[in-house]
């Protein structure tokens, strides 16, 4: 009896490993699908508002953002503030921004560049205005604002 | 005797993985940014007066420092907006170069295009839009909404008319031409001016 051992009866089979890699893969693309680069980093609160009639933004390398909002540190005061870049920044500062903006494209691609107002709905409208006075002075015609979008009412 | 321990089945750690993905797949949503596109006007030029506008071929839309809203220089409520806007920008005879009385004129050049069948004349109804310094942001973007929703709705009742379908639709790029010359988007944003009110 004794030479029919049992082949390794104590040992615990090692779990398989051959679906390790789906599972890689699995959060690999969720974590490629889900990552939006932000260049960005938000100093001021954005919170959009809705609105039914939205045009997706095509072309994201060709769209530069002006954020305006209140800031989200209060030692910077509650009322809304413009930031261009990473930096908080003055209606007079547009210009500059939109230029180096344009050099930082192609030559055929200037005349396409969109500007688009990521503003908080809570903004007056007198600071949108000033920027978008600006923005028609430099020659920075096609504007975004931007929107969430809301689900049309019957 | 310990009992023997079997392999743990690893058939159904695909099905498990498949799972956990679409449910992923589905509850994620990727901040996609969407808005309203708009056209500005160039500066205007420094030495010219004010230009002539027939009165009838404007819609004045007026919003005040606290967000009420004046129609044609009446108060009025937002949710009226969307049908004066279409009723204002409506071209009822696109082949015709002339207009009833109550509605704005047709411009004087037409534009012609053959899948429409020939000569059109769009309206020449323009909305000006003007809005307080103190207005807020979400009041303005509302009453963009109601006038992109307007004249959507015109240019989707032509396109319904003429190709069968909607104008977002449309995949040939004369047809949509032709659509949007038809009726183009016709708002003008008053030159920035303290209106005050309440």
């Amino acid at each position: 009896m004794a030479k029919f051992k049992k082949k390794g009866g104590k040992a615990t089979p090692g779990i398989s490993t051959s679906s390790l890699p789906d599972i890689i893969f699995m959060l690999l693309f969720f974590f490629m699908v889900t990552t939006t680069m932000r260049d960005s980093t938000l100093l001021v609160q954005i919170k959009p508002p809705q609105a039914t009639e939205v045009q997706k933004l095509e072309k994201k390398s060709l769209v530069s953002f002006i954020f305006i909002g209140p800031p989200l540190k209060k030692q910077f005061g509650t009322e809304s503030r413009i930031q261009l870049n990473d930096s908080f920044a003055t209606v007079e500062d547009i210009p500059e921004f939109i230029e180096s903006e344009r050099e930082a494209r192609d030559e055929a691609d200037r005349k396409l560049l969109t500007t688009s107002l990521k503003v908080d709905k809570e903004t007056k409208m007198g600071v949108v205005t000033d920027v978008k006075q600006q923005l028609r002075e430099i020659g920075a015609f096609k504007i975004n604002y931007s929107t969430a979008k809301k689900i049309a009412r019957k | 005797m310990a009992r023997q321990v079997n392999e743990i089945n690893a058939g159904s750690m695909a099905d498990i993985a498949f799972l956990l993905l679409i449910f992923f797949l589905v509850t994620t949503t990727m901040d996609v940014d969407t808005g309203i596109t708009r056209k500005l006007p160039p500066p205007p030029p420094k030495d010219i007066d004010d230009i002539k506008v027939i009165k009838r071929n404007v819609l004045k839309v007026w919003v005040s420092k606290s967000d009420r809203l004046m129609i044609g220089g009446k108060p009025d409520d937002i949710v009226n907006l969307r049908n004066e806007v279409r009723e204002f920008l409506r071209n009822d005879d696109i082949h015709s170069p002339t207009s009833p009385e109550n509605k704005p004129e047709k411009k004087k050049e037409p534009v012609n295009f053959q899948i429409l069948g020939g000569d059109i004349w769009p309206s020449k109804g323009v909305i000006s839009l003007k809005n307080d310094r103190g207005t807020s942001y979400d009041m303005y973007i509302q009453v963009q909404n109601e006038l992109a929703a307007a004249i959507r709705e015109l240019r989707d009742e032509l396109s319904q008319k003429y190709f069968g379908m909607k104008f977002s639709q449309l995949t040939d790029n004369n047809k949509i031409k032709a659509i949007q010359k038809a009726i183009p988007i016709a708002i003008s944003e008053a030159e920035p001016a303290e209106i005050g009110g309440n």
